[in-house]
């Protein structure tokens, strides 16, 4: 798989991973693709931390209006039903624990479902902008990344950079495989049949816990 | 419109080592125009409290190429890249702060609280310095009012008593901060007769001046 078909195969995946009603936020990047993806059976709200539900897709030249955007700046428009609300109310949704799910990207995950994405003191400071707020709220944090960094692995024993927060994700999603984060450690549920076992575990940092998990079903 | 105000008499309502708070979210609900003319004011020194930097010339990046801003405080700087730069080295100071409690940080600063607790960024970075309060055995960081020498804020439509209406995504942070500062000071794009009631999303008590954006 390239890059582009490696991002969509993970979105794809997390795709699978609501349910009608759902209330969910995606992340920048990655995370935003997962909207591409979701099966025709399955209606979910879309929230935007910047003030909206019922986020719809970019906007052709006719429906353009620059004063609908996403979190990251960028234009949407609004599906109907949809609504706006300021920022206070935005994070009464988010810290309240109203978001059903959450997808972000993430540099770093370890074995007590903490992660590390919104810093790499003296290269990186983006800032956490909603992200901290979103994973300490939501009621299920699935992270979607690739599973390496030019082959140095992401998913560790404990993160080495400054924490976005501490035991809030429940799900990794890769282009390796679906892994479950629990009490005793990460568990593989699902793996990709492009790889071996050995292959994702030595791509992994982080113990891996492996009990007859089942193969990814993704079409992309 | 007894708060109409001149744009060039913006001048008069700042001084340096003030601290402003500037609505928008990406720019989108800051009011460009009169950011335009407080780089104009040369005022310096400045405390912006805004949820970005602003993109590459615009919103508060302009504040801060010009060199006028001392602190920043924000959740997010990653897309004015010219932030981090200053940030790294030293020459801004940029204090990152959690949307959510930046929000509920000016909303306390507005609403006459002595803050709140939050489990956002226990376990991080964000804790180091405040207290941590136990309530019902989960751990919370008790974060502090934030309030500013002044607002200023973008309203779609104000109406001439001042009260304001914002539409689509460009309400963000500009309510909470109507309440939060010493003086405030809207941009409008459009200003009408009356709002109807029940559509005013920040009352006009809260608006000390109103200037026209000149479309």
């Amino acid at each position: 798989m390239d890059k582009q078909q490696t991002r969509n195969f993970i979105a794809s995946r997390v795709a699978k991973e609501f349910k009608n009603n759902d209330l969910v936020n995606l992340g920048i990047g990655l995370p935003t693709l997962v909207a591409n993806f979701l099966p025709k059976d399955v209606s979910i709200n879309l929230q935007s931390e910047n003030g909206l539900i019922g986020l719809g897709p970019k906007p052709d030249e006719v429906n353009f209006d620059k004063d609908i955007t996403n979190a990251g700046g960028q234009p949407v428009t609004l599906l109907d039903g949809g609504m706006y609300f300021d920022s206070t109310l935005s994070f009464s949704i988010i810290r309240g624990g109203h978001v059903d799910v959450t997808v972000l990207g993430s540099l770093q995950v370890d074995e007590a479902g903490s992660l590390a994405n919104w810093i790499i003191p003296g290269k990186m400071v983006p800032g956490m902008g909603g992200a901290m707020d979103l994973v300490t709220g939501a009621k299920k944090v699935i992270i979607a990344m690739t599973h390496t960094n030019r082959g140095k692995p992401k998913i560790l024993k404990v993160c080495t950079l400054p924490l976005t927060a501490k035991n809030q994700v429940n799900m990794i999603v890769t282009e390796m495989g679906v892994m479950s984060i629990k009490d005793d450690g990460i568990h593989l549920v699902e793996y990709n049949p492009e790889y071996t076992l050995d292959e994702i575990k030595n791509a992994t940092e982080a113990n891996l816990i492996v009990n007859n998990p089942i193969k990814m079903n993704v079409e992309v | 419109m007894k708060k109409l105000l001149k744009l060039n008499k913006l001048k008069d309502h700042v001084f340096d080592g003030m601290s402003i708070m500037v609505g928008g979210f990406m720019v989108v609900g800051t009011p460009e125009f009169v950011i335009d003319e407080l780089v104009k004011t040369g005022v310096k020194d400045l405390t912006i409290i805004c949820n970005d930097a602003g993109l590459p010339g615009h919103g508060v990046a302009k504040l801060i190429s010009n060199g006028q801003v001392k602190t920043l405080i924000a959740s997010h700087i990653g897309l004015n890249p010219e932030a981090g730069t200053l940030m790294s080295s030293g020459e801004m100071e940029c204090i990152l702060v959690p949307q959510g409690t930046l929000a509920e940080r000016i909303r306390s600063g507005g609403a006459g609280l002595g803050g709140f607790l939050t489990p956002t960024g226990i376990g991080t970075i964000v804790e180091d310095g405040k207290k941590i309060i136990e309530t019902n055995g989960k751990d919370y960081i008790l974060e502090l009012p934030l309030r500013a020498n002044l607002a200023i804020l973008e309203g779609s439509i104000v109406d001439e008593y001042g009260n304001v209406l914002y539409t689509k995504t460009t309400r963000n942070f500009n309510p909470v901060m109507a309440t939060a500062t010493d003086v405030v000071i809207v941009g409008a794009r459009k200003i009408v007769k009356r709002i109807d009631p029940d559509s005013v999303m920040t009352p006009h008590i809260f608006v000390d001046y109103v200037i026209k954006e000149e479309l």
